[in-house]
């Protein structure tokens, strides 16, 4: 007997659910020879929003977790990214048209930077704060904290390794995020949507939305309550008036990445989105 | 003043009220009270939600959105109900409420601030030459008063927490009704309770401060019982009839306050007189208040869209409102930093 196939419709992820768009909108996602694979939600500006809340709730919890703890999260992601392997392989050569091999390493490599990230979550205070020299009886102390909630257009290109390696530097300092998917390869985004909703990540930590990063990033480039936008993956857009729409609400900007290495990873991509903060105490009381 | 007895019988005179005494005759008493609210047509509760989620559902466009946005906050009653409440609280409150949004100086007033007794003081110097309704962009204090939020005490410390309110200065005075009272089926003690409270509102110079009856109807438990003690509410003489005191949870919602502007509606159609209805408690986003508002223009009618028939009472709505607002404005949407902190 034949069986009736099962094609999935994807959906957003916010605040840790998964909600259908607002708007109601779906698009295709065809494989590289063309073939209909599913339908995945189109987010709208209002969807935007609603992630900027959900990360905005998210932050404090998330920021205010032990370095150790939130090292333990993310290595948790690559855990269940690792269990979830063919999968993802099978998606990554069915959406690239890549060879297996190909989408084996892809995958693998995203695994050993989950990884890689995690290992700095209890570690990059000590190399980025500092214990100042100042000229009195005071110790001066500068600390990097996250930024806040922090709106990522990934790298257009790539499936799993592009977001992978744009959102986890990012998580990494306490950062909330909201994530504009690759337009042409949104498959691994969503699939790395149900890794992280089944890791032990707190809901609204990572927004995924899914679409047209042309009409949404203008709306989370100019919203008040986004304090960095990193545009790494934003080549094709109109990206220098994203900039100059985030300057109007005093966001850090981090412009974009072309090649082949975008988004290696690198301690400055965790520092990138801290702020630093410096205290004085008094060496004695008397 | 004292109360009716504990009578069985029912059949001792209840406090002459004028309106009571029109709808259900001279001969008022306990029976004829209870018999008069016991009569009333029962609530259709699946008929009475559907219509309440079917006006929630309604499409607002741009700019009637821009016009609802100012008109919630021209009704809000601007509260702070804290045990941790200080005079300078008060003070940033009632700031608040000359000028809600600093960034933008054509945002409306507020329509009242909503204190404690003891705050009454406070709230009216800090308003100064804009306390009262009649001064131009005048601003209400209205005090909660009659043991809030439980009013369990006697109905001579309530009655003295009243007048406290009213010599400081109070201009509205929001009372609980007894509950145990009212579920006890005790609803000559809860009349008497509003009619010499409504009493104890009266200045020296013979005016009134309006009486605002919090019905508390998360404690009500049916909606049978908010009919009644909506009907009860206004033929003791209270001139607003408000859902909750905001410490109950559920507080306000939209069926119940359906349910309210039903009352207000009938009773308007059957006297001519209108009364208000405060839905106060749980509403935070402009997006439930709008539902609201399209509540009170499809039962009540848009007449009763002004201060003086229709408040919010709420403290983190005017945020909310401030921020549509100024996503309006702007054009992109706006951040919590940016309004000020209750």
């Amino acid at each position: 007997m034949t069986r009736l196939a099962i094609p999935k419709t994807y959906k957003l992820f916010i605040g840790g659910k998964f909600p259908r768009s607002e708007s109601g909108r779906v698009f295709e996602i065809r494989s590289a020879k063309g073939e209909f694979l599913a339908n995945a939600a189109k987010a709208s500006r209002k969807d935007a929003r609603d992630a900027v809340v959900a990360a905005r709730a998210a932050g404090s919890g998330w920021a205010g977790a032990t370095g150790y703890n939130r090292g333990q999260v993310l290595y948790r992601v690559a855990e269940v990214l690792e269990g979830r392997r063919d999968q993802f392989i099978a998606e990554i050569v069915s959406t690239e048209g890549v060879s297996a091999a190909a989408a084996a390493a892809q995958v693998d490599e995203a695994v050993d930077r989950w990884v890689w990230y995690a290992g700095w979550a209890d570690k990059y205070v000590q190399v980025a704060g500092n214990a100042n020299a100042v000229s009195g009886p005071f110790f001066n102390i500068s600390v990097p904290e996250p930024t806040g909630v922090v709106a990522i257009v990934v790298p257009q290109d790539s499936s799993l390794l592009g977001i992978t390696s744009a959102i986890a530097p990012a998580l990494v300092s306490g950062n909330t995020v909201v994530v504009i998917a690759s337009e042409r390869f949104p498959l691994s985004s969503i699939g790395l949507a149900e890794v992280l909703a089944t890791s032990d990540l707190p809901g609204g930590v990572v927004n995924i939305l899914t679409g047209s990063p042309a009409e949404i990033a203008p709306w989370l480039a100019s919203h008040a309550d986004v304090n960095a936008l990193d545009l790494i993956g934003a080549a094709g857009l109109d990206w220098i008036d994203l900039e100059i729409a985030a300057a109007e609400t005093l966001q850090r900007v981090m412009r974009p990445e072309q090649g082949p290495d975008i988004a290696s990873p690198s301690l400055t991509r965790i520092t990138q989105f801290t702020e630093t903060k410096t205290v004085w105490h008094t060496k004695s009381l008397i | 003043m004292t109360l009716t007895s504990p009578d069985r019988s029912g059949q001792s005179p209840l406090a002459p009220a004028s309106r009571a005494i029109d709808i259900i005759g001279a001969d008022l008493t306990e029976a004829s009270l209870t018999r008069y609210l016991r009569g009333l047509p029962a609530v259709d509760a699946v008929g009475l939600t559907n219509r309440a989620a079917d006006l929630g559902s309604r499409s607002i466009k741009a700019t009637s959105k821009a016009w609802a946005l100012d008109k919630i906050i021209s009704l809000i009653d601007l509260t702070t109900l804290e045990g941790a409440d200080t005079p300078g609280k008060v003070r940033s409150l009632v700031a608040k409420a000359l000028t809600p949004d600093a960034s933008d100086l054509t945002s409306p007033r507020v329509a009242a601030v909503c204190v404690y007794g003891d705050m009454v003081a406070t709230a009216a110097e800090a308003l100064g030459s804009a306390k009262g309704e009649h001064a131009p962009g005048g601003i209400n204090v209205a005090a909660v008063a009659t043991a809030f939020p439980s009013g369990r005490a006697s109905l001579r410390v309530k009655l003295a927490d009243v007048a406290d309110a009213v010599d400081a200065g109070a201009d509205e005075i929001d009372m609980v009704i007894d509950r145990g009272a009212f579920l006890a089926g005790n609803y000559g003690r809860v009349f008497d309770e509003i009619v010499a409270v409504k009493a104890a509102c009266q200045r020296a110079d013979k005016s009134f401060a309006h009486l605002k009856v919090i019905l508390e109807t998360g404690e009500l438990n049916t909606y049978d019982n908010v009919k009644r003690a909506s009907w009860l509410a206004i033929l003791a003489g209270g001139d607003f009839i408000k859902t909750s005191t905001g410490k109950v949870a559920p507080a306000a919602t939209l069926p119940v306050t359906l349910l309210m502007l039903q009352v207000v509606r009938d009773w308007h159609r059957l006297t001519g007189e209108r009364i208000g209805v405060k839905p106060a408690g749980g509403i935070r986003t402009s997006k439930d208040a709008i539902k609201y508002l399209v509540a009170v223009a499809e039962v009540a009618g848009q007449e009763w869209l002004e201060p003086h028939l229709f408040r919010f009472g709420a403290s983190s709505l005017l945020n909310d409102v401030l921020l549509q607002r100024q996503k309006i404005s702007t054009g992109h949407y706006s951040a919590s930093s940016y309004v000020t902190i209750d």
